[in-house]
């Protein structure tokens, strides 16, 4: 059944994790397709070598970019019914992947959204909680949807939505520009709860805060 | 009263730039602003040879002198010029993102003919999974 599933995980840079990610991902999830953005290590080799399809962006383009052309690549399997996008530091679980497809074809979802807010597993600073809920007000504000977190890497999306989508944001504000794109298309969505862990490796390659004045500014001047 | 006029005249510019700047420009557009372009040069032209103009158009719109002016003019041109930078940047992007992921699907159909799809996953590296 999971050979259904096209799990998508940009990767830049993320050499020291990515062998390790994408192994148990495999576990569960036999395709999984990196889109490796134009990384300085050698990423993209030990994606491959554990056992993923890795597809090269020339250049970097960003991970919004990334995204896109994973997309592009898991519709060119005719098999393909769902795509997870999924990070590659090493945050996400694919127990959680699990729990969403279940809820995704128990409820009969097009998309399901991980969030960090539905429970209290994820370990947040008060910061950070601030910047993600600030951001999530904003797109419930702009968008026709309503989610408790909005820029959540692990997502679930079925083919018909992926086909849809084009997102051409590059870098950060891709998240919220998926949400738009998912609420005007009058799909049916859901959230369910994620588990991201914060290890010191993702901690040190995170977003800083500013990237918050970032985002809005390439939202709003589209 | 009279600086009220000034302050109109250069919002009504501003907005009408931008909203002029965020629609896409086709050849009538195109047309327009170089007619623009041809003006602003005749002018430009005409306003060296009679640097009085500059105070009379002050003024006119209620601005102390001159040059205050030709500072207020500049400002709107400026900020027009970023606005269109910034746009073209973007477009730009966009084009440049699409040509990249052409490639990137490419290479990879190539090396590693059709997607895994129910037939089985796709192995590592060198060994792309049998078509069909």
């Amino acid at each position: 059944m999971n050979d259904e599933v096209w799990l998508v995980i940009p990767l830049y840079n993320e050499a020291p994790v990515i062998g390790d990610v994408v192994r148990s991902a495999r576990e569960v999830f036999p395709n999984v397709v990196c889109v490796d953005d134009g990384s300085a290590d050698d990423g993209a080799d030990e994606a491959a070598r554990a056992g993923a399809v890795v597809v090269r962006h020339p250049v970097n383009l960003g991970q919004g970019a990334a995204l896109q052309t994973g997309f592009e690549y898991a519709l060119t399997d005719p098999g393909m019914r769902w795509v997870v996008t999924f990070d590659a530091d090493g945050q996400h679980q694919v127990s959680d992947v699990l729990a969403m497809l279940e809820k995704a074809r128990a409820e009969d979802l097009d998309v399901v959204f991980g969030s960090r807010f539905l429970d209290d597993r994820t370990e947040a600073g008060f910061a950070k909680r601030l910047v993600l809920r600030t951001a999530v007000a904003y797109t419930n504000l702009t968008t026709k949807t309503r989610l408790t977190d909005a820029h959540n890497g692990l997502r679930v999306i079925s083919r018909d939505v992926v086909s849809r989508i084009e997102i051409t944001q590059n870098r950060m504000a891709h998240a919220s520009e998926l949400v738009q794109q998912i609420g005007a298309m009058n799909v049916r969505y859901g959230e369910s709860p994620t588990h991201i862990l914060y290890t010191d490796y993702s901690r040190a390659k995170g977003q800083s805060l500013w990237n918050a004045v970032n985002i809005l500014v390439e939202l709003i001047l589209r | 009263m009279k600086i009220v006029l000034i302050q109109v005249l250069l919002i009504a510019v501003v907005v009408a730039v931008a909203a002029r700047l965020f629609r896409s420009g086709g050849a009538r557009s195109q047309a327009v602003r170089r007619l623009g372009l041809l003006l602003f040069a005749g002018f430009a032209v005409f306003s060296i040879l009679v640097p009085g103009v500059w105070n009379r158009i002050a003024q006119l719109v209620g601005v102390g002198r001159g040059t205050d002016m030709v500072l207020y003019a500049l400002v709107v041109a400026f900020l027009s010029y970023v606005v269109t930078t910034y746009l073209r940047f973007r477009d730009f992007e966009l084009r440049y993102t699409r040509l990249a992921r052409r490639l990137a699907l490419d290479e990879v159909a190539r090396d590693h003919p059709p997607a895994g799809g129910s037939s089985g996953p796709p192995q590592a590296g060198d060994n792309p999974p049998p078509p069909g």
